[in-house]
C-alpha cells in the first residue's frame, strides 16, 4: 500500500536454484532481478527532478537529503536485515515488527525512515500547495472545523515536535490499542482525520493509522534553505509544495482499506457463526483460496 | 508555585520593586572567534549555531517564562502545565549550549590536550584510558537517534564519572539529580550539518581536537567533594 518500497513481486533467486532465470518464465523485470541479489530495498528517486522544487526546496537540499540521508537508510537497512528474521519481509512489516511495542530493534529507524522519506517525496510536487478540494476538503472541514484550523493544527504539531521527527495528517480507522503500540487517540470516534507528530523515525503505521501527508522536521530537511526557521519552512511547504492530489488519492485508498477491513471483520464474524454449524463447503473454499494465492507467489 | 516565589525573590533580590518582574536570560558571548575552531568546526557553523540557534532558545525561553508568569498571576493552571514542555526545551537549549561553548577552545590555546591531574586519573580509573572514553562517547553519540547530546558527567553522589546521552534539549540533570555536566557534545544536525552532512561520526572524531579539557578539569575539581 501507499508509497512503501514494495517488496519484489517475484521470488528472489536463491543460490540453490542456479538456473532460476532460464527455467522460469520472466515474471519480474530485469531491474527487480538485480535488486533481489544486491539489495532487498531500493532507493526510489523523488517523482520529479532534484531541482524541481526550487526555490522552496533547493536542489542542494534534495541532493543531500535524498542522495545521502535516504540512501544511507536504505544501505543500512539492507545490511541490517540480511540473515535475520526480518529478511524478506515487506518494508511495512519490518517497520511494525522492529517497532517491537516501542522497544525499538536496530532495524526500525532505517526501515521507518525509508518509508517516511518515500512518502515525503511523494507528498510534494512542483507548483504544489494551495487548498485541498473534494472529499478531502469536506473531511478536513468536518474534522477540524475549517481548512484554516487544520493548518494551525498541522503547523503547531510540526513546531512542537521538539527535536527531530515528523508531523502527519492521518486517516484513523481504528478504535483501540493495536497490540503493537499504544494508540495516541484511542477513542470510539472512528474513521476520521487526525493530526499527529512523531519523534525521530516513528511513523503512524505503528498505530495502524493510514498516513495521508507528512512533513519532515529533522533539521536536515530545512537547514540549508531555512537555517533554524522551521516555522517558515513548514509554512512554505504547505503553501507551495504539498501535492493535494496525492493526499486525496491516499485518502481514497485509506477509506477503501477501512471499508475492506470492515467487510473482512464482518465476513470473519459470519464465518465463525457458520463454523459452529460445521459447513463442509466452507472448508473447501479455504483450500481453493490457498491454492489461488500460491500461484501468484 | 515554587517557581513563582523563586521568580519573585530573585527579581526582588535584583532590586526590582514590582512583584511580577521577570528574570530574563541573555545570549552569552563566545570566548573565541567564530572561525577559531576551524578546521574542526567551521566559522559558519559556529556563527549560525550561536547567533541563530542559541539565540532562539534564549528568546523562546524568555517568552515562555513571561507567559508562565502571566498564567500564574491569573491562576491559569492549564496554561502553566502547557508551558512546561516549551520551558524544558528552550531552557534546556540555553543551559546546554552555554556549557557547550565553554567546552570548546581553539587548538593553539590548548584545544584537545588531554586532561592531567585528578580528572585524568578519574578517567583512567572509570573508563580504562582517555582513548577508551573518547571511543565510548563517539559510539554513544553516533548511536543516538535524532537530536540530542552526549555527556561526560560527574555523579556527585556515587562519586564517579558517567557517560550519558540525553534526547533533544534535555539537560544532563534529567538523567539524575546528582549529575553535573563536565562536557557536553551537541549531536543535533545543526551542530555539524553544513560541514559534515549526514556523517556524524566524522564530526565526533574531529571535535576532540577543540575540546577544552582544562575547563572540564577545573569543574571536576570544584565539584568533587
Ligand atoms: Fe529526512
Ligand atoms: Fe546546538
Amino acid at each position: 500500500m501507499h508509497a512503501a518500497a514494495a517488496p519484489l513481486s517475484c521470488q528472489p533467486p536463491k543460490s540453490s536454484f542456479p538456473h532460476w532465470r532460464k527455467s522460469q518464465p520472466r515474471k519480474c523485470s530485469q531491474k527487480a532481478h538485480h535488486a533481489s541479489i544486491t539489495a532487498r530495498f531500493e532507493l526510489k528517486p523523488p517523482p520529479y527532478p532534484l531541482n524541481a522544487l526550487e526555490p522552496h526546496m533547493s536542489r542542494q537540499t534534495l541532493e543531500y537529503h535524498w542522495g545521502r540521508h535516504h540512501r544511507s537508510y536504505v544501505e543500512n537497512l539492507n545490511r541490517q536485515v540480511t540473515g535475520t528474521e526480518l529478511d524478506g519481509m515487506p518494508l511495512e512489516d519490518v517497520i511494525v515488527a522492529s517497532y517491537n511495542k516501542g522497544d525499538l530493534l536496530p532495524a526500525f529507524n532505517n526501515a521507518a525512515q525509508i518509508w517516511n522519506h518515500d512518502f515525503f517525496w511523494q507528498s510534494m510536487k512542483p507548483d504544489g500547495g494551495g487548498q485541498p478540494s473534494g472529499d478531502l476538503l469536506k473531511l478536513i472541514e468536518r474534522d477540524f472545523g475549517s481548512y484554516g484550523s487544520f493548518l494551525t493544527n498541522f503547523k503547531s504539531a510540526a513546531a512542537t515536535q521538539f527535536g527531530s521527527g515528523w508531523a502527519w495528517l492521518v486517516y484513523k480507522a481504528n478504535k483501540l490499542d493495536v497490540g503493537n503500540a499504544v494508540n495516541p487517540y484511542p477513542s470510539e470516534d472512528d474513521n476520521k482525520l487526525v493530526v499527529v507528530k512523531s519523534p525521530n523515525a516513528v511513523n503512524p503505521l505503528v498505530w495502524d493509522y493510514s498516513p495521508l501527508l507528512t512533513v519532515d522536521v529533522w533539521e536536515h530537511a530545512y537547514f540549508i534553505d531555512y537555517q533554524n526557521q522551521r516555522a517558515n519552512y513548514v509554512s512554505i511547504f504547505m503553501e507551495k509544495l504539498v501535492s493535494w492530489e496525492v493526499v486525496s488519492s491516499r485518502l481514497e485508498m485509506a477509506k477503501a482499506r477501512a471499508e475492506e477491513r470492515a467487510r473482512e471483520d464482518e465476513r470473519k464474524r459470519r464465518e465463525e457463526e457458520e463454523e459452529e454449524f460445521g459447513d463442509p463447503e466452507m472448508a473447501e473454499m479455504y483450500l481453493d483460496n490457498e491454492t489461488d494465492e500460491s500461484e501468484f507467489e | 508555585m515554587a517557581l513563582r516565589s523563586l521568580l519573585s525573590k530573585r527579581t526582588l533580590g535584583l532590586g526590582f520593586g514590582q512583584v511580577r518582574g521577570l528574570v530574563t536570560f541573555s545570549l552569552p558571548d563566545l570566548p573565541y572567534d567564530y572561525s577559531a575552531l576551524e578546521p574542526a568546526i567551521s566559522g559558519e557553523i559556529m556563527q549560525l549555531h550561536h547567533q541563530k540557534h542559541h539565540q532562539t532558545y534564549v528568546t523562546n525561553y524568555n517568552k515562555a517564562l513571561e507567559q508562565l508568569d502571566d498564567a500564574m498571576a491569573k491562576g491559569d493552571a492549564p496554561t502553566v502545565v502547557k508551558l512546561q514542555s516549551a520551558i524544558k526545551f528552550n531552557g534546556g537549549g540555553h543551559i546546554n549550549h552555554s556549557i557547550f561553548w565553554k567546552n570548546l577552545i581553539p587548538i593553539h590555546e590548548g584545544g584537545g590536550e588531554p586532561p592531567k591531574s585528578s580528572l585524568g586519573w578519574a578517567i583512567d580509573m572509570h573508563f580504562g584510558s582517555f582513548e577508551a572514553l573518547l571511543q565510548k562517547m563517539n559510539a554513544e553519540g553516533a548511536a543516538l537517534q535524532g537530536s540530542g547530546w552526549v555527556w561526560l558527567g560527574l555523579d556527585k553522589e556515587l562519586k564517579r564519572l558517567v557517560v550519558e546521552t540525553t534526547a533533544n534539549q534535555d539537560p544532563l540533570v534529567t538523567k539524575g539529580a546528582s549529575l553535573v555536566p563536565l562536557l557536553g557534545i551537541d549531536v543535533w544536525e545543526h551542530a555539524y550539518y553544513l560541514q559534515y552532512k549526514n556523517v556524524r561520526p566524522d564530526y565526533l572524531n574531529n571535535i576532540w581536537k577543540v575540546i577544552n579539557w582544562k575547563y572540564a578539569s577545573e569543574l571536576y575539581e570544584k565539584e568533587s567533594p
